[in-house]
């Protein structure tokens, strides 16, 4: 994220020398997509099925840390790697090896969701609090934004802020809190002015546990929700019961905070468009093994026409939403604040991961419907991205109003 | 940090760069200036007028790829996609594109890539100057996508090959001067059997058989052409005898990319219209836009628009680079047709009324766009072609 705002006097321009893969990604990107493609598949893959019935374990992150996947696009002053926005990319890419969407939720969570507004708006102790033990995978972070009244229209939350001498006591609740029931910290979003809609939003970066790992006084995890798919990830219903913080837990500016939160949203969808295209990307690789080996009528079923146009369409929708995603993380990258493409790109990649799936699924047919062939598990994985950070329909409003609509 | 909004800047997206904006700029210019008020006029006479070809050549723009020495503007092909992007979206019509571009990226390449020097000096510079028009004729009555089973004969005698057969849906086909004309010449079936002659109008036996009607892309002249022992002197043959399927192979990649490159253009026009309509049009006491239905709308086409743009715009970098890019050009040319009718079908749908008139260009740009999915290899062979690069 560190480019995120950059002064866009580095921008790059297409590298004619570059080869099939694309401008944005130098040799570096590359040799890093190597290295971690490398350690998802033996690391993270082998334990997929196992971690729908556990959760990913927290070590796994405390791993990836280790080994500096956390922290690609962050300053090195704070255990970061310094590498550019464009690492985002690769590391959601890389991810998608996993073959656990769950598990890639809640990496995202802490690296392209909770982290980045603690760099950028962090005040320096912040940064040292939170940032850097997230970057190491020491502390868990998760992200408070949705209520159990209010989703997409952010400016209707109810939990609230309120100053009282040195501190801040919030009362309310979060729900659909990923990586809610074991986070170390949560970046919150809560009303200070609780008469205002989104002038009276500010966040917070609050401790959810104290030193002993006990939960701070008046935080409860009052439900963890059972969800249709991504069952490696926890997701937890928050509850604030008189929870006292000190006045320096503030996060950027008082009153600021649905702004904040609508530039954290675009690198979170931006990230979220790339780890559907190579989710998409992933489960047609599969799928198309097996169009080559499973017979029917005496030929491959991959040797049919029907199925053969069903890869050919399905490769079409995942390279025009990788490339679009690519295009889109160059203006981004680059300084740029192009919330009309992210906002689109957002939208066409999650759409066709879920088309993807179905239709993976059908070519699989019964096997497709079987645990066991784990299609059936990405396709109630993928069905999420449609609904979260910002469902379809709040994506086409947000595109429709760029137009003066 | 301040708080931070979109101010809509936004830097060129590659392959192209400021050069190529400033020739952007050109062509909007001329366009909106030259083409776009005599559409109307040019689409019920079924043609645009010959001069619209020297006008284009005086400007430099039908050469805007070619080298000097040949009349050209030494350009590269990102050039000629900023004329026919731009072509599209200020230009509004499918036939003055085709036509121009099927004389400028269809029919002179294989000259350009596969003539031998005088060959080229004898129809290029002709050619880039506006002069002489010419064509491409592949497709016959009996063979289009299968162009393995073309039945048009060149057979040899002595220096002359005589020529036999027909061929229709060519664009240009009735003015054109010099036909770029795929013939059979070797008896077995096949690829290995084709090769390229250039033909010309006033040879004898060469007759432009019928003027095509077509649903759109009324300004461009669609002919059928018959060859009734057409004699060609040798020195016409381009390229190696029975090496033709290889030229046809060549300029497909190019084609299909300018069409998708034209959708990309067109689909912007559309949206920019659409989107200035939804705003200005009231219904029920508001613009009609701010109607979450037709703002959706609205926002299901730009985004369909602009991952169509993206996916072009990437092959478009490969093919100038040289990279082996017959994947990222055949996915591009089978979304972009798909998604240029479809949205041009949106759009007649929030014109109501208006768009299923003549005089808004809305229901000519369904007509025009309808061909997408047909023309430079149908949709079906796109993806026979995408299935075979997987292995399948």
């Amino acid at each position: 994220m560190a480019t995120a705002t950059g002064n866009g006097t580095s921008v790059i321009k297409p590298d004619f020398e570059s080869g099939r893969k694309h401008f944005i990604f130098s040799q570096e990107h590359e040799d890093l997509r190597e290295s971690m493609q490398a350690w998802v598949k033996k690391e993270l893959w082998p334990h997929r099925n196992e971690w729908e019935e556990t959760y990913w374990p927290t070590s796994a992150m405390k791993r990836a840390g280790e080994l500096g996947f956390l922290g690609l696009c962050f300053p090195e002053e704070y255990g970061g790697q310094g590498g550019d926005y464009f690492y985002s990319l690769v590391r959601a890419e890389c991810m998608s090896y996993s073959g656990s969407g769950g598990t890639n939720m809640g990496f995202a969570v802490q690296t392209d969701m909770a982290l980045p507004p603690v760099h950028l708006l962090g005040t320096e102790e912040q940064k040292r609090k939170y940032l850097e033990p997230g970057l190491k995978g020491d502390k868990v972070a998760c992200l408070g934004i949705t209520e159990p009244g209010a989703g997409s229209d952010v400016a209707g939350i109810r939990t609230s802020a309120i100053r009282d001498g040195d501190e801040y006591v919030i009362n309310g609740s979060k729900t659909f809190i990923t990586n809610g029931t074991r986070a170390d910290f949560i970046v919150l979003v809560a009303k200070t002015d609780p008469n205002e809609r989104h002038a009276g939003i500010t966040l917070f970066v609050v401790d959810l546990k104290d030193e002993n790992g006990e939960k701070v006084p008046g935080f409860t995890v009052s439900k963890e929700l059972e969800k249709m798919g991504m069952h490696a990830s926890d997701t937890g219903e928050l509850a604030f019961e008189d929870v006292r913080v000190p006045a320096d837990a503030v996060l950027g500016e008082v009153g600021k905070g649905f702004y904040h939160i609508a530039w954290e949203l675009q690198g979170e969808r931006l990230v979220a468009a790339a780890g559907c295209h190579a989710g998409a990307e992933r489960m047609m690789e599969k799928t198309l093994e097996y169009a080559k080996e499973r017979e029917a009528f005496g030929r491959p079923i991959g040797k049919f026409q029907a199925i053969r146009h069903k890869f050919a369409e399905m490769a079409t929708k995942i390279e025009a939403a990788k490339q679009f995603t690519y295009s889109t993380a160059w203006r981004f990258g680059n300084g740029e604040y192009p919330v009309r493409e992210i906002t689109m790109a957002k939208l066409y990649a999650s759409r066709i991961a879920c088309e993807v799936a179905d239709e993976c699924v059908q070519i699989l047919g019964g096997y497709g419907y079987m645990k066991e062939y784990e299609i059936e598990r990405a396709y109630r994985d993928v069905r999420l991205n449609r609904i979260g950070a910002g469902t379809d329909e709040v994506m086409l409003d947000v595109i429709g109003r760029s137009y003066g609509l | 940090m301040s708080v931070v909004k979109d101010n809509g800047a936004r830097a060129t997206l590659p392959p192209f760069g400021e050069e190529h904006e400033e020739l952007r700029q050109t062509v909007r210019r001329f366009v909106q200036k030259e083409i776009a008020p005599h559409v109307d006029e040019w689409e019920a006479a079924r043609e645009f007028p010959r001069d619209l070809f020297s006008r284009c050549a005086e400007l430099g723009f039908l050469g805007l790829k070619f080298p000097e020495e040949l009349g050209g503007q030494g350009g590269t092909h990102l050039h000629d996609a900023v004329w026919v992007e731009e072509l599209a979206r200020s230009g509004g019509s499918g036939g003055v594109a085709a036509g121009l571009n099927a004389h400028t990226s269809i029919a002179m390449p294989p000259i350009f890539k596969f003539g031998t020097e005088e060959q080229k000096q004898r129809w290029l510079p002709a050619g880039i100057a506006g002069e002489k028009i010419g064509a491409l004729g592949i497709t016959e009555p009996g063979a289009g996508s299968d162009v393995a089973s073309l039945a048009t004969t060149a057979v040899r005698h002595g220096d002359t090959y005589v020529v036999n057969g027909a061929k229709t849906f060519i664009t240009n086909g009735v003015r054109a001067d010099f036909l770029v004309c795929a013939c059979r010449t070797k008896e077995e079936g096949g690829h290995g059997g084709i090769s390229f002659l250039v033909l010309e109008r006033e040879m004898a036996g060469y007759e432009v058989s019928r003027k095509l009607e077509k649903m759109g892309w009324h300004s461009s002249d669609t002919g059928e052409i018959s060859f009734a022992d057409v004699e060609v002197p040798a020195e016409n043959l381009l390229g190696e005898e029975n090496g033709g399927f290889k030229l046809i192979m060549a300029n497909f990649a190019w084609e299909r990319l300018l069409m998708a490159i034209g959708a990309v253009g067109a689909m912007q026009r559309l949206i920019e219209t659409t989107v200035a309509y939804a705003g200005d049009r009231e219904a029920f006491g508001r613009p009609i836009g701010k109607f979450q239905a037709i703002r959706h709308h609205v926002a299901e086409m730009a985004t369909k628009a602009e991952a169509s743009r993206a996916l072009t715009y990437n092959a478009l970098r490969l093919f100038h680079e040289g990279q082996d890019c017959i994947q990222e050009v055949s996915m591009a040319k089978l979304m972009t047709q798909r998604a240029v009718l479809e949205i041009a079908d949106q759009s007649l749908q929030i014109h109501g009324g208006y768009g299923y008139m003549r005089e808004y260009g809305i229901e000519r740009a369904v007509r025009d766009a309808r061909l997408g999915p047909i023309g430079g290899g149908t949709d079906e062979i796109m993806k026979e072609i995408l299935g075979k690069t997987m292995g399948l």
